[in-house]
This record gives C-alpha cells, structure tokens and sequence, in this order.
C-alpha cells in the first residue's frame, strides 16, 4: 500500500537545484494593483517545517501527529528532503489564524473560512505555483476560487474537500430522511438529541436551509447575509437550541454521543459517519436536499515563514498522487486530482466515487466555508454582516 | 601550619559581605525575596496587567490584527449584551449552588473524621478523599459522561423504578462540579473540626447544652472560617472551569465565552475575563470579614 512516490521526489530534487532566492517573481505585468511578490526558485531544505493544521492532516514522521493505526505519509517527505516536520494541530479556523499570527509557523492548512482573513491580515504569502510541478494535475475546480486566490494570484495548494453531512442514527430518525428539517423547524420531535457544530460557521448551516425554505429572504450565498438575512439565520438557530444536547466541537465526542444514543441527528463530516458505521452503530450520513455546507482546504505558506525551501516541498508533496490520496483517504475527503484519485482507489476501492472527487455537480450545492465580510461576496454592496458579529451572534444562540 | 594573616583576598571578600550582610538585615532579605517578589511582580501580576490593558483595546473586525488605540467598546459591547449577563449569572449560581452543596457533603465526613473516628479509620479516609486528587481532571469527567448518558450507569440503575437520569445539561455541571471540588471542602473544614479543643465541648455539655445546641453554638461558629475557607476554593474552581460545561452540557459558562473569542476578539475575551476577577475579589472581602484566611 506504501509506495514510496518515485516521481514526486524526483520532482522535489529538481526543485532542490535551485539557489535560494528572494527574487520578486510576478511583478511583470504592470497593472493598478502590483502583484504580490513571490520567490522565482527555492533552493534547499532547511532541514525543519513547522505547521497548524487540522487533526489527520499531518500524520506520522517525527514530530507530525500519531494516531493508532493511521498511514504515516509524513516519513516519506521527511526521507526524500531532509525537513524534519513538526505539527501543531489547530481547534478550529479562528484558533489556526491566531497561531499564524504568531510567525512561528511556516505553513498551514487552512479552510475557507480562515484564508481571506490571513490573506487579509497579510499572515500568509501569494504562492508561486510554476514551482510546485503537481499543481497542474490539480482539478481546476479547485484552482482559483474565491477562498483560495485573489485577483487571480494563488495563495496556496489545494489539500482536498468535502461536504459537512447529516448524519442520523437510523433506529431513531426514519431511514427516509432527506432534509436539514429534522435538526430545525422538525426537531422538537427529537428534543435533547439534536447537535450541530460548536463554531460560528453553523450560522452559513441555517441559511443554507433557509435558502430552499424562505425564498422570500432572497439569500443568494449563505456566506452573503444582510441584516434581515442574518437574523432570520440566526432565529433558526436559537430556536434549534431548544433541542440541541451539546454541541460538538471534536469529532471523537460526536462518535461517543451517536455511540450511546445521546445524539440522534445533526451535521458531520464524513470521517464520523466512516467510523460509527465501522462499529456497527445504525447511522446514515447523506447530503440533504437543500443542499450543505463543506470544506476545501488550502496549504498556505507564512508570510514569514522561517523555512520557505521545505514548506514549497511540502505543498508539491501533499499534491502528489500518493501523499495525497493517502491523506485524503485516511480522513475521509475527496483527493484533489485524477493522478490521485487513481492511488485512492488502490488503497479504498471506489474512494472518488464515494466522494465524488470528480464530480462537479456533486458540490454545485455544497457552499465551501467561506469568510463573510462586510462588503458582501455576492457583490450586493458594503451591508452583509462581518465575521465577527457572526461569532457575537454565536455567543448569543448558545445563551 | 600557622594561621598567617595574609587571607586569601576571596575568602575575605565573602567574610565582609557577611558581615556587612548581618549588620543590614534588610539587604539581607531583599536579596532573599528578590526573585520570588519578582516572580509575582513580572509574570504573575505583569500578566494580569497586561490582560487589563488589552481590555481597552479593539480588533480589527476583519483581519483580526489588534489595533492599540484605547477604547470602552469591549465593556459597552458586555453591558449591552444580555448574553454576557445570562452566562455570568448563570455561572455564579452554578458556582454557589455547587459551593453548597459541598458544604452539605463535607461537614459530616469532615466531623467524622476529626472527631469520631479511630485514627486508622481517620488515616483510610483522608487517602480516599485524596485518591481523586491525584487521577487526571479529565478522566474524571469523562467517567461522569458514562455515568450520565443515554445508555449510561445512571439510567441503567434508575429504568427498573422508572426514572430517567438529568441527561446533560446544567444540573449534570452542577452534579460533576461537586464531585470534583469536594476534597477543595472536606479537608480545610476537617482542619478547622479538628482544632476545636474538646474542653469546649464538654464544657458546654457540663452548662447544659444539649448536642444540638453545642453544634449550633460552639462548633458552627468556630468552623464557620474553614468553612468560608473551603468555599473560596470550590466557588473559585467552578467560576474559572469551562472544560466541564462543554462535555456534559451544551451551556456556556464565563469560561466558554472567554474561549470562543479569545481566537477572534482578544480585547472583548480580556474585558469579559474581568468579570469573574471583580467577582473573586468581592468573595474574597466577604470571606476575609469572616476569617477564612486564618484557616488557608
């Protein structure tokens, strides 16, 4: 199962060549805004990589996470350059842009809602992608997007994604289910059972359903909320509180609550859904009719990086079919290229099917976790409400 | 080998410093408490200053970067909120409710064990009241998720009767926290039973008090200080705890709040942080008129 990926170490010792250089690099075109400056080569490792990222990510090697029984795909990069890896492993969005801030850290895998505010709060640096070979195999579904780019310069390396599902125990809730409704308007029937994830980013949750279910607020992005908008979203949410048992912040105490029946419906990641059917619990997870929320992770560099040379490696190595698949099998997400979706299917027959890697109709309706700003992303004007009254708003819904 | 008086010029110099050292007791002893006063003044009260100032300061709402202009927004934000004064709320009652609790729990054990039992009796109980102690916080509150879930011990022992445990929610916190700060009870208040000379008591027996009146009127009184004692650790250890409301309740206390925007809003986490501070400090008034610092 562990082959070791000839080509992509091939790859990095090409890169290895290289002096190490601080050249701007994409200065040429001379437009109204100056491009981001970005180094035209690396040279060689520095012989060590800090990283923030989210728990399975970062997976064996020296100092990267241990977990029992998991693939260790951080050994191999740490043989091929010589970057001795050490991870930190972050507890949400908000957590990874604080430890980013510190510059401790080189790199970080960071979700929609994390890199317009480090890109925002220049945290993070634009990514020469000329220089990591494995970026061209990426799907261009996942290249460029609104929370990963600006302006048309790239500002990291796809990791992988995923849809946020619901996820209920089927002795419970009837096996039929196809709505968000049974974790809102229809929860009273499952009072003190019903969970959803402890972050403000659940609010995008609520106006997804409203979006199918109040045509009238015109909710054009979940991410995209007016005044009117938000608070319908979050009238939703405080009268799901009523019904809710706790809320789930890590996935290990979702499975325990779905394991003994403390939680019966609510929103997951696939990853849960995997092991508690593993174990024999009667759960289904499925994407309901109205559509979801999900992620799609970015390998972003510190914009004062201490190791530039072996974060550029890691970014290539976590495109490569390989280290890729491996990752993305492990945690239970769609790999981010056909190159890898092939490897996937040796390790977990049927793993791109399953999550729908190539399958862009699969996630028209997923709304990637996004950033919400004040200037609204669907380009209605300076009246959406900002971030940080989404995490006021969340202080308010849990009471 | 006599002793000549050519002395080496080091052994010298440390005589003089001695000596000049003996003759100024106060050198003396500011060099003695130089780093532990230091210590407190720089890290442990710097800290807290620290965490003062940046109450004042605001964040950028979207980047997140901290901007050092001084402001009142964060308290406005606090009084203005209802949330922030349902949660304080909520935590004080919780802290109290759990404060008397452990008062009711500890005084029996606590005068068993200093007045009735055998001392091999008396040694068996003080190492199980500190066995808890000494396992880890979070096993312990994981064993009380067991305990208190759908398919838990609890439920289990109560199905035959017909009843159902609380489940999770504040009455489990409640339930856990007691648990938990118990010996932060028994044993001040064991100290304080302890100290009360038994002349006292069969003094008041021989004036003709009956053992109720003795209880209310010599031994309350002159436990009342252990017992204001104790309660300073477990009102203070509920105030500060936010790790058990997330894994039995879906509830927040001061804590939670503290800890959902310290990632994304420093200065309002800092400003609300100060509410459970003024509040310690007030039960530390109150707990000081009634002499509990005399039992610590």
């Amino acid at each position: 199962m562990r082959i070791r990926s000839l080509g992509a170490g091939l790859a990095v010792v090409a890169l290895v060549v290289g002096a190490c250089s601080s050249t701007p690099g994409g200065s040429a075109g001379a437009s109204a805004k100056p491009k981001p400056s970005v180094p035209a080569s690396i040279g060689a490792g520095e012989g060590k990589l800090n990283l923030v990222a989210w728990s399975s990510y970062v997976v064996g090697g020296s100092g990267g996470e241990k977990i029992e029984g998991a693939p260790d795909w951080v050994t191999p990069f740490e043989t091929e350059t010589g970057c001795k890896v050490t991870v930190k492993i972050g507890g949400g969005s908000s957590e990874m842009v604080e430890l980013m801030k510190t510059g401790q850290y080189d790199g970080v895998s960071a979700s929609g809602d994390a890199t317009l505010r480090l890109i925002a709060a220049g945290d993070v640096a634009a990514v020469n992608t000329d220089l990591i070979p494995n970026y061209k195999n990426i799907f261009s579904g996942l290249k460029l997007q609104k929370h990963n780019s600006v302006d048309g310069v790239a500002y990291g390396i796809p990791h992988g994604r995923g849809a946020n599902l619901l996820l209920f125990r089927t002795d419970v809730v009837p096996e039929t289910t196809d709505s968000w409704s049974v974790v809102f308007d229809g929860g009273d029937k499952y009072k003190g059972k019903v969970t959803a994830y402890d972050y403000e980013i659940y609010i995008a949750d609520a106006a997804v359903y409203l979006m199918a279910t109040k045509p009238d607020l015109k909710i054009t992005n979940p991410y995209a909320l007016d005044a009117t908008q938000f608070k319908a979203a979050v009238d939703l949410l405080k009268a799901q509180r009523a019904n809710i048992t706790t809320y789930w912040s890590a996935p290990q105490a979702q499975i325990d609550a779905f394991t003994s029946g403390d939680m019966v419906a609510g929103t997951t990641w696939q990853y849960q859904a995997n092991v508690l059917t593993a174990a024999k619990v009667p759960v289904k997870a499925i994407k309901p009719k109205e559509g979801t929320t999900g992620w799609s992770d970015t390998w972003m560099i510190s914009s004062k990086a201490k190791n530039p040379n072996c974060m550029y490696m890691w970014m290539n190595y976590m495109a490569s079919p390989v280290a890729n698949a491996t990752a993305t099998v492990w945690f239970g997400e769609a790999p981010t290229s056909p190159e890898a979706c092939a490897e996937a299917e040796k390790q977990s027959a049927g793993h791109c099917d399953t999550f729908h890697a190539t399958d862009e109709d699969y996630f028209k309706d997923v709304w990637y976790w996004n950033t919400p700003t004040k200037d609204c992303l669907d380009g209605r004007g300076p009246i959406c409400t900002e971030f940080s009254e989404w995490t006021k708003a969340w202080t308010e819904i849990k009471g | 080998m006599t002793s000549t008086s050519v002395e080496p010029a080091g052994r010298s110099l440390r005589r003089r410093l001695a000596a000049s050292l003996y003759r100024h007791p106060r050198v003396q002893l500011s060099g003695l408490l130089a780093l532990p006063l230091g210590w407190l003044l720089i890290a442990y009260l710097g800290s807290l200053a620290l965490m003062l100032v940046s109450a004042f300061w605001q964040i950028d709402s979207f980047s997140g970067n901290t901007i050092t202009e001084p402001t009142l927004d964060n308290f406005a934000t606090l009084a203005e909120g209802e949330v922030y004064r349902t949660v304080a709320i909520r935590t004080i009652v919780i802290a109290a409710l759990v404060t008397v609790t452990d008062i009711v729990l500890a005084f029996p054990i606590a005068y068993f064990m200093a007045r009735v039992a055998s001392p091999r009796v008396r040694g068996l109980l003080v190492v199980s009241i500190l066995l808890p102690l000494w396992s880890g916080y979070l096993v312990k509150v994981y064993a009380w998720r067991l305990i208190l879930n759908e398919s838990g011990v609890l439920n289990w022992a109560l199905d035959p009767i017909g009843l159902r445990g609380p489940g999770y929610g504040d009455v489990a916190v409640w339930l856990v926290m007691s648990y938990l700060w118990l010996p932060y009870m028994i044993l001040p208040i064991y100290a304080g039973l302890e100290r009360i000379p038994s002349s006292l008591l069969e003094a008041s027996g021989d004036l003709g008090a009956r053992s109720g009146t003795t209880f209310r009127r010599v031994v309350l009184p002159l436990a009342l200080p252990a017992v204001a004692a104790g309660s300073i650790f477990t009102f203070s250890l509920t105030l500060g705890d936010y790790i058990t409301p997330t894994l039995v309740s879906g509830t927040q206390f001061i804590g939670n709040v503290v800890y959902s925007n310290i990632s994304v809003n420093r200065p309002l986490a800092a400003a609300y942080a100060l509410v459970p501070i003024v509040i310690m400090i007030g039960y530390l008034l109150l707990a000081r008129r009634l002499g509990a610092f005399e039992e610590l």
